[in-house]
């Protein structure tokens, strides 16, 4: 049986309306709901069902964030994840997907985790890196955006979603996976597990205990709402259509 | 999250903590977990399907055993016997969340919660043994039993006869507007024992399963709301039950159906709290988007000012539920008549903020297609049911001037 962590992140409300903060400097986060992000919901029901198979002996959720990422964390463990991992950095949004994979990377590897599930991307970022770039630190196979995971003990059967259709892949364990939207329906945290939950334990760390550097290497420089959308207009045939796009300067 | 949005629920923008309105105000961690699994299990099983359950008077039992898993039939019956054990503060907010997404659906839930607590409460242990496992887990769904055709506020005068005969008790008499009426498993009935005493000291509770020979159930009502649960008469015909069915002892039937409803009127209070904040959300979308005079409507300073009425009524009506369901939690001795009040104020004022909110919607909040006519129709009976708003004021005044 394998053992398996799982990555989940702190998120804007997918439902808020997002503000931006006059200065640019940003978005408006206070007052403002969080929660976890869908796509580590969605690798948190994969894990679930791995140990609820019995494929998985255990489950280690993990996130990387704010004291408030207790309440995401637990909700992991309310959905059936055994034990947490929180590693404690005041800031979020200052971390590069690269400097979240580093300590990825070593978490799997203190854990002994023979999986690291994750979700495809998070709806904050919307980078989609972290999988793969944890999957090149630890030199371990990467399979993303899974539609389908079937998994005997020691390989898995992997589907994603292509133009064409379904591309099926073999991957060897251990490897990191990510999931995409439609591979599951994640359950709920139901009443009753949140109360189990309150029991198991986490474990406090910091980026030093992993070895990383949480320096910022990236600044943001300005963050604006997209332009606001302008009338369109009725053209009489596709020739005025070819003409109007050229003169745009878009074809 | 996904989950509501994939199952077609109506995509709802999510209320920050700096709108008045906003139900998290001043609760702590826990309750807010509480508050926002209920959100979340509401917005994906019961919203996207009220409107039609209510259409076509089909009632979601399934639905609702199925809602046992999420700890929603037990909410504040003990852990021993399969319940949650939460406070009834806890038990507000997670009705009131649930009640958002469907009234009537939540009401019932909340009507077998209270019969799961008087058994919990009052049951021997091999009573509590027998059925409240049974309850929390939805395997049975309970119904309360008072009103008769002939006694609604004048309770204690009820007739249902209920006379000993060896080792059973033989009931006849016949009990009106029970929510869940014949589709219900167990019926917790009160039950006049003593003939000779007239008044709540000849009154007992009994325990009766569905399929009791003598037990029978009237035609379905047809109702302005709370349309997706039955309501039947309840009729007993010489019905025979085992002594051992008595919930506490002889005469103190009146006090355990009571005591139940103390917590049963914050319970539908809080429902109404739920349907209130659903009427809210939508007339205030529908105020930024709905033009009149070349602005949207939500330029209008009437029409501010009245969303900021419904707006205060809405969270009064709150915050004195919180504070009565808190007053039980606490054995306060004045719980009973903050309950009344809490009863009285927030269906009153919910049913108001409702027609409200129906009317900012103009001709369109008369049409079944939008949500207001349905929560208008759905919060009526509130001030009528559990406690008539006129017996709460009874409740209140009579503790009120007694000192």
């Amino acid at each position: 049986m394998v053992r398996v962590a799982v990555g989940v992140k702190r998120v804007i409300d997918y439902a808020v309306k997002i503000r931006v903060k006059p200065d640019g400097s940003g978005v408006v986060k206070d007052s403002v709901k969080h929660s976890m992000n869908p796509f580590c919901e969605i690798a948190v029901e994969e894990a679930v069902r791995l140990k609820e198979k019995k494929i998985a002996k255990e489950i280690v959720a993990f996130t990387i964030g704010p004291k408030q990422c207790s309440e995401t964390l637990r909700t992991a463990l309310a959905m059936g994840c055994d034990r947490g991992v929180h590693v404690n950095v005041p800031q979020l949004d200052a971390l590069t997907p690269l400097q979240i994979s580093k300590m990825s990377a070593k978490i799997a590897e203190t854990e002994a985790a023979d999986l690291l599930i994750m979700g495809k991307l998070a709806i904050d970022g919307d980078y989609g890196q972290t999988a793969a770039m944890t999957a090149a630190i630890l030199d371990w196979p990467q399979a993303t955006n899974l539609y389908s995971l079937q998994h005997n003990g020691d390989n898995a059967t992997v589907e994603r979603e292509i133009d064409g259709g379904l591309e099926t892949n073999e991957i060897k364990t251990p490897a990191v996976l990510s999931v995409d939207l439609r591979i599951n329906q994640p359950r709920y945290a139901t009443l009753p597990n949140i109360m189990k939950a309150k029991k198991k334990k986490v474990k406090a760390l910091k980026p030093a205990d992993l070895g990383v550097d949480v320096a910022p290497t990236l600044t943001v420089v300005k963050i604006a709402e997209p332009p606001t959308r302008e009338a369109g207009e009725i053209v009489e045939d596709v020739d005025a259509l070819i003409g109007k796009l050229k003169d745009a300067g878009r074809i | 999250m996904l989950r509501s949005v994939r199952k077609g629920a109506k995509y709802q923008r999510a209320l920050s903590a700096s709108s008045p309105i906003f139900p998290g105000s001043g609760l702590n961690e826990d309750q807010l977990v509480w508050q926002d699994a209920a959100q979340k299990w509401g917005a994906a099983e019961l919203g996207p399907f009220s409107a039609e359950w209510d259409a076509k008077c089909h009632y979601p039992i399934d639905v609702i055993k199925s809602s046992a898993e999420q700890g929603f039939l037990g909410l504040y019956t003990s852990e021993d016997v399969g319940g949650m054990g939460l406070s009834r503060l806890e038990t507000s907010i997670v009705v009131e969340a649930l009640s958002e997404h469907c009234v009537p659906t939540t009401a019932m839930m909340t009507i077998h919660n209270m019969v799961s607590w008087m058994i919990d409460v009052n049951g021997t242990p091999e009573q509590r043994e027998e059925y409240c496992p049974r309850l929390t887990s939805g395997e049975i769904i309970g119904s309360y039993c008072l009103t008769e055709p002939g006694s609604g506020s004048d309770a204690s005068a009820l007739a249902t006869t209920c006379v000993r005969d060896g080792d059973d008790y033989v009931l006849n008499g016949s009990k009106c507007f029970i929510s869940g009426a014949g589709v219900h498993d167990l019926y917790a009935v009160m039950v006049r024992t003593d003939p000779a005493t007239k008044g709540p000291k000849g009154i007992s509770c009994v325990l009766i399963p569905k399929d009791t020979p003598g037990l029978s159930f009237g035609a379905d009502e047809t109702k302005m709301g709370w349309k997706s649960h039955p309501t039947k008469v309840l009729i007993m015909e010489n019905c025979r039950v085992p002594v051992s069915n008595l919930l506490g002892v002889e005469g103190k039937g009146f006090n355990i159906a009571m005591s139940g409803l103390n917590g049963g009127r914050v319970n539908i209070a809080s429902c109404s709290l739920g349907g209130a904040q659903k009427a809210m959300l939508a007339a205030k979308e529908h105020l930024g988007v709905r033009k009149a005079f070349g602005k949207t409507l939500d330029s209008q300073q009437y029409l501010q000012y009245k969303m900021a009425e419904l707006a205060t009524q809405l969270v009064t009506s709150r915050l004195m539920v919180r504070h009565a369901a808190a007053a039980i939690d606490q054995k306060d001795p004045a719980a009973a008549s903050l309950c009344a009040m809490a009863k009285l104020h927030a269906t009153d004022n919910c049913s108001e903020v409702a027609n409200g909110c129906l009317q900012m919607f103009g001709g369109y909040g008369y049409l079944k297609d939008y949500p207001c006519e349905q929560i208008v129709r759905d919060l009526r009976v509130h001030s009528i049911l559990e406690g008539a708003n006129e017996v709460m004021r009874l409740i209140i005044s009579r503790q009120l001037l007694s000192e």
